[in-house]
C-alpha cells in the first residue's frame, strides 16, 4: 500500500498548492496550508511502515508544530482584521508603499 | 496490517477512505463559504485519519482526530465565526484567471512529478522486512512502540517541542489581546 498512500499523499498536496494560490481568503489558505501538512503526514505514516516507526514518532512532531502555526496565525489574521476589517489577501498591502 | 496479498476488504477500505478524502480535499477548496470548506476539510481529515489506522498507526489515528480534526479545525471555525466572514463581500474569493492558469500549471507540474516518482524504484536498502511494524504494535500495544523512541532518541526535540508551544501560546495571547494604551 505504500504506492497508493505516496499517490493520495501526493494529491491531496497538490490540492492544497493550487488552493494556497488560487484563493484570496487568508483562513483559506491556511487551511490549504494544513492540508499540505496532513498530506506530509500521510508520506510519514506510509514509509513509517516500512522504514520503522520513528516516522510516526515524526507525524507527532508535525501536528505540534501544527498547532503552534495556527495559533500564532489566526492571533495574526484576528490582528490584521481589527485593522482593516478584511481577510481578503488583495485588499491586504501592507509592505506596498 | 496484512503483507503482500492484501485481502479486498483491506484494498476496498483503503481506496474508498482515500478517494474520499481527495474529493472532500477538492470540495475544499472550491467551496466559496469558509464554514463550508473547513467542515470539508474536517471530512478529509478524518478520511485521513481511517487511512492512518490502515497503515498501522493507530495512535497516529486518534491523535489525528484528537488534534487535527478536533482541536485546530474548531480554532479556525472559532475564528471564521467570531470574524463573521460570511457576508457576500468576502465570499467571491478566488483570483483572477492568470493565477489560476498559474496554478493549474503548478499542479500539472507536480502531479507529473508524482507519477514519475511512483514509477520509480523505492530503494529498498533500508527496508525492514515485510510485517516488522505491525507485529510490533501486535506485541508491545498501540503506545509503546512511539512513546520508546519519543523519550529516549528523540527526548531533545521532544524538550524543544514543549518550549515552541510556550511560545506560541505566549505568541498567540500577545497578538490577540486588544491594544488599550495606543488607539
Amino acid at each position: 500500500m505504500l504506492a497508493e498512500s505516496l499517490f493520495f499523499s501526493a494529491v491531496l498536496f497538490t490540492i492544497g498548492v493550487v488552493g494556497v494560490l488560487t484563493r484570496r481568503n487568508a483562513i483559506i489558505i491556511f487551511m490549504c496550508v494544513e492540508l499540505m501538512l496532513n498530506a506530509v503526514n500521510l508520506t510519514f505514516v506510509a514509509f513509517a511502515q516500512v522504514h520503522g516507526v520513528a516516522g510516526q514518532v515524526f507525524v507527532f512532531f508535525v501536528m505540534t508544530v501544527a498547532a503552534a502555526e495556527a495559533a500564532v496565525g489566526l492571533a495574526i489574521i484576528i490582528a490584521i482584521f481589527r485593522h482593516r476589517q478584511t481577510v481578503n489577501l488583495q485588499q491586504i498591502n501592507l509592505l506596498k508603499g | 496490517m496484512p503483507q503482500g496479498n492484501y485481502p479486498l476488504f483491506y484494498t476496498f477500505h483503503f481506496y474508498l477512505f482515500g478517494i474520499v478524502s481527495v474529493v472532500s480535499a477538492l470540495l475544499f477548496v472550491t467551496r466559496k463559504s469558509p464554514v463550508a470548506a473547513a467542515l470539508w476539510l474536517v471530512n478529509t481529515m478524518f478520511c485521513l485519519s481511517a487511512l492512518y489506522v490502515l497503515l498501522d498507526a493507530q495512535f497516529i489515528a486518534a491523535i489525528q482526530v484528537l488534534v487535527y480534526a478536533g482541536a485546530i479545525m474548531v480554532v479556525f471555525l472559532f475564528v471564521i465565526m467570531l470574524l463573521n466572514l460570511g457576508h457576500p463581500s468576502e465570499l467571491a474569493d478566488a483570483r483572477g484567471s492568470g493565477w489560476k492558469l498559474a496554478a493549474s500549471a503548478v499542479g500539472v507540474v507536480l502531479l507529473a512529478e508524482v507519477f514519475a516518482l511512483t514509477r520509480a524504484r523505492a530503494p529498498q536498502t533500508f527496508a525492514l522486512p515485510p510485517g516488522y511494524v505491525g507485529r510490533d504494535f501486535a506485541q508491545q500495544g498501540a503506545i509503546a512502540p512511539i512513546a520508546g523512541p519519543l523519550f529516549t532518541d528523540y527526548l531533545l526535540a521532544f524538550e524543544l517541542t514543549s518550549i515552541l508551544l510556550l511560545v506560541a501560546i505566549v505568541g498567540a495571547v500577545v497578538l490577540g489581546r486588544r491594544r488599550v494604551d495606543a488607539g
